[in-house]
């Protein structure tokens, strides 16, 4: 029919796109591919893992709380929005992963970090494990979180091992566009109708007390403060109050919610030792 | 129609013919038949009538701001919201399935996959909204159990497996149905058709790889497979519909060409695509009468029981309930929302008018 | 404002327009729902685009979109058979119906 091939066109241009999302998401081929994955001097291998195995946490008990949202989102536009966050989160993770199993000596796969450590070998910060709570909730830890990780990212773009420097560069393009929706939806959450607004300031009230944790385990504090200024300024919010707490989470130290956090996720992957998936 | 006036691009135009297809509403019944058989009350309706007829016999595609039988826009309302329920409510078998999947790549897949179905109900949805349907007042009538979605949906996942199983013979046989569609008569359905043709046929084939993948693992694996292939079969088949000579609204879509094959038809596609894949996978079908017929060129196969797909379509599947209250939840509970959202804008808007006033 | 919204947590719905890839004129892709032009963007971006650097898009709300009539060539859409129709008083408007 003569009046298909302009939606041919577009639909090869919309293959496109999905070739590339799917080539990263999917593991077809080595995320790392082509990057000179050998530790260059002067890198403390150690420091170079834990940092790795911490910002990979973050990013897989993120996503899994994401993923929670999938059939239960408030619109359907959503749905498709928090899987794309989701997603980006997930592919950081298996990168960092990676890479944290070449560079402690191991030579672990993603799997095994994300299915085979307990609760108390996880490095996630706890604000990341708090269970899913309402959708006002989810956009204020999202706000804090990638706010927090973009700051952290645009630091590491100029890491020395050039490994991380990749993840981090290809993930604040990722990050920027998390803090936007956001921000975004703080500000009509905050201004919307009182009992949107009523919830966010208990979203806000909840997170108080987490953020300490960020704030003193990288120097990134003064931008995020910032950035959580802005938001809730034009939301017409009040500012989360927080305290410089020292971090538990990096050090293993979670809430009583990772445990089950991580009971769903590895459930399978553990009940069939041996299994090939 | 109602207060379901036209609102989708072509239909956004509040111009003559669509404020027409109101008027005329009486005069061609969603069952007046035959696209020819209308009554000639007004002198317009068979001039109307000859032009839709002859772009359909010519093959072009009808387009939203045509004039159009009520029948034909009705069945396409009916066909499409169904089919964009379907992907909706089609997300929570294998959704739960993301938080658990045993292993990154999975669980990126299968969020990925569970995504695109989301962005399929979407692309419905908004074909249904250029015939002057509401999202809204469609999602309504899922909620309230007055449209229904595929039967397939109403069955368990228990295990893993059936996420491959699920890509294997529910997007198999989605494929079967859908490919056709994409030469529908009605240009944004058809659209919306070859955007989700695409992804599907990636959706098959990962759930094929991963019981290619699951077969090469333990014998309790295996078992895992087989045993979701034996519960999937026999649905799968029924995805199609009834047979042929119990399906009476789909002579009336042939002649519309808003279907392009029968029932019987798609389901004959379904099985011959499959059982050299079965056999290649290594499992074996649930039917004892499956087996080729030279003289046909088709496999021969065993007769779905009917009564089943009735009770399933009826409401008494083994999770309508817990799909259909999982729908309802999501969206009351994201009421407060939409809301805070629309009022949000609402604020804005008003915000700049005082602005642009001072 | 408040025209296309049957209930008050229902979003208007928008025309997307996407230009796939440089040398192309925007197309139109479909439609989505939003609360405001932002959002619309965003959701645009994730649904027809998947976020694909690169792209352009076009939102703009369906109601704002003036379009032709059908082939003003087509001898059923003579001027004879055709002028009623172009009365706007010829239609019975419910009022709720916005724009007009």
């Amino acid at each position: 029919m003569s009046d298909d091939h302009v939606y041919l066109s577009l639909a090869e241009g919309h293959d496109e796109g999905g070739d590339a999302r799917w080539a990263f998401g999917t593991g077809f081929e080595d995320p790392l591919h082509g990057v000179d994955t050998a530790v260059p001097a002067g890198v403390d291998a150690t420091e170079l893992a834990a940092t790795c195995l911490a910002l990979g946490d973050d990013a897989l008990v993120s996503a899994q709380r994401l993923a929670e949202w999938t059939t239960r989102a408030p619109e359907l536009e959503e749905e498709v929005a928090l899987a794309n966050i989701g997603l980006d989160l997930l592919g950081q993770a298996r990168l960092l992963y990676a890479r944290c199993g070449q560079v402690d000596g191991s030579g672990r796969g993603e799997d095994a970090y994300a299915y085979l450590r307990d609760a108390d070998d996880f490095r996630n910060v706890r604000l990341a494990e708090l269970p899913g709570g309402d959708f006002a909730f989810s956009i204020v830890r999202l706000l804090v979180l990638s706010s927090w990780r973009l700051a952290h990212f645009e630091r590491l773009a100029a890491s020395p091992d050039p490994v991380l420097s990749a993840v981090a560069a290809k993930g604040v393009k990722e990050l920027t566009y998390h803090r936007q929706y956001a921000a975004d939806w703080a500000v009509r959450l905050g201004d919307g109708t009182p009992e949107s607004h009523r919830r966010m300031r208990a979203a806000l009230h909840q997170v108080g007390p987490y953020l300490g944790e960020l704030f003193t385990a990288y120097d990134v504090r003064d931008e995020v403060v910032a950035v959580l200024a802005q938001v809730t300024e034009a939301a017409g919010l009040p500012m989360p109050a927080w305290r410089p707490t020292p971090g538990a989470g990096r050090e293993g130290g979670h809430t009583e919610h990772l445990a089950p956090l991580l009971a769903e996720l590895q459930g399978v992957a553990r009940a069939h030792p041996g299994a090939v998936w | 129609m109602g207060r379901h006036f036209p609102k989708g691009l072509g239909s956004s135009y509040h111009g003559p013919n669509e404020r027409s297809v109101g008027k005329w509403d009486s005069m061609t019944s969603p069952q007046s038949g035959t696209s020819s058989s209308a009554p000639p009350a007004d002198r317009a309706e068979p001039e109307l009538q000859r032009h839709f007829d002859d772009t359909i016999a010519h093959n072009q595609r009808i387009e939203p701001r045509d004039w159009m039988p009520e029948g034909y826009r009705r069945t396409l309302i009916r066909q499409i919201a169904q089919h964009a329920h379907s992907e909706i409510i089609g997300m929570q078998p294998e959704g739960e399935w993301i938080t658990r999947a045993p292993s990154l790549r999975r669980k990126a897949i299968l969020f990925a996959k569970v995504q695109d179905e989301a962005g399929h109900g979407l692309y419905l949805y908004s074909a249904a909204e250029t015939l002057g349907a509401d999202r809204a007042d469609l999602t309504e009538r899922l909620i309230e159990g007055r449209q229904k979605y595929s039967s397939i949906f109403n069955y368990p996942t228990p295990t893993f497996a059936d996420v491959g199983v699920i890509g294997w013979f529910v997007d198999g046989a989605a494929i079967c149905n859908q490919v056709p569609l994409c030469r529908s008569s009605y240009g944004p359905y058809a659209r919306a058709m070859v955007r989700v043709c695409k992804e599907e046929s990636f959706h098959q084939r990962q759930g094929y790889e991963l019981l290619l993948t699951m077969m090469r693992g333990t014998d309790e694996q295996r078992a895992m497979v087989q045993d979701a292939v034996d519960r999937w079969w026999w649905p799968s088949l029924m995805m199609f519909g009834p047979p042929d000579d119990d399906s009476p609204n789909s002579a009336q879509s042939m002649a519309w060409k808003i279907k392009r094959h029968t029932n019987d038809e798609l389901r004959q596609r379904f099985v011959d695509m499959t059982v050299p894949q079965a056999e290649k996978l290594g499992v074996t079908l649930p039917d004892p009468e499956l087996r080729w017929n030279e003289e046909r060129g088709h496999h021969d196969f065993g007769t779905p029981d009917w009564s089943e797909l009735k009770r399933v379509i009826s409401g008494d599947g083994p999770c309508n309930a817990q799909r259909m209250e999982r729908r309802r939840t999501a969206h009351e509970e994201g009421a407060w929302v939409r809301e805070a959202a629309a009022a949000h804008a609402a604020k804005q808007d008003k915000r700049r008018e005082e602005g642009s006033a001072a | 404002m408040s025209d296309t919204e049957g209930t008050k947590g229902n979003w208007p719905l928008y025309e997307v327009f996407v230009r796939g890839k440089r040398g192309l004129n925007h197309v139109h892709v479909g439609s989505l729902h939003a609360a405001d032009d932002r959002m619309a963007l965003t959701h645009a971006r994730d649904l027809y685009t998947r976020r694909n650097e690169g792209v352009s898009i076009w939102v703009v709300r369906s109601e704002h979109i003036a379009a032709s009539t059908r082939d003003e060539k087509d001898p059923f859409f003579a001027p004879s058979a055709d002028k009623v129709y172009r009365h706007p008083t010829f239609y019975d408007i419910p009022d709720d119906v916005p724009h007009i």
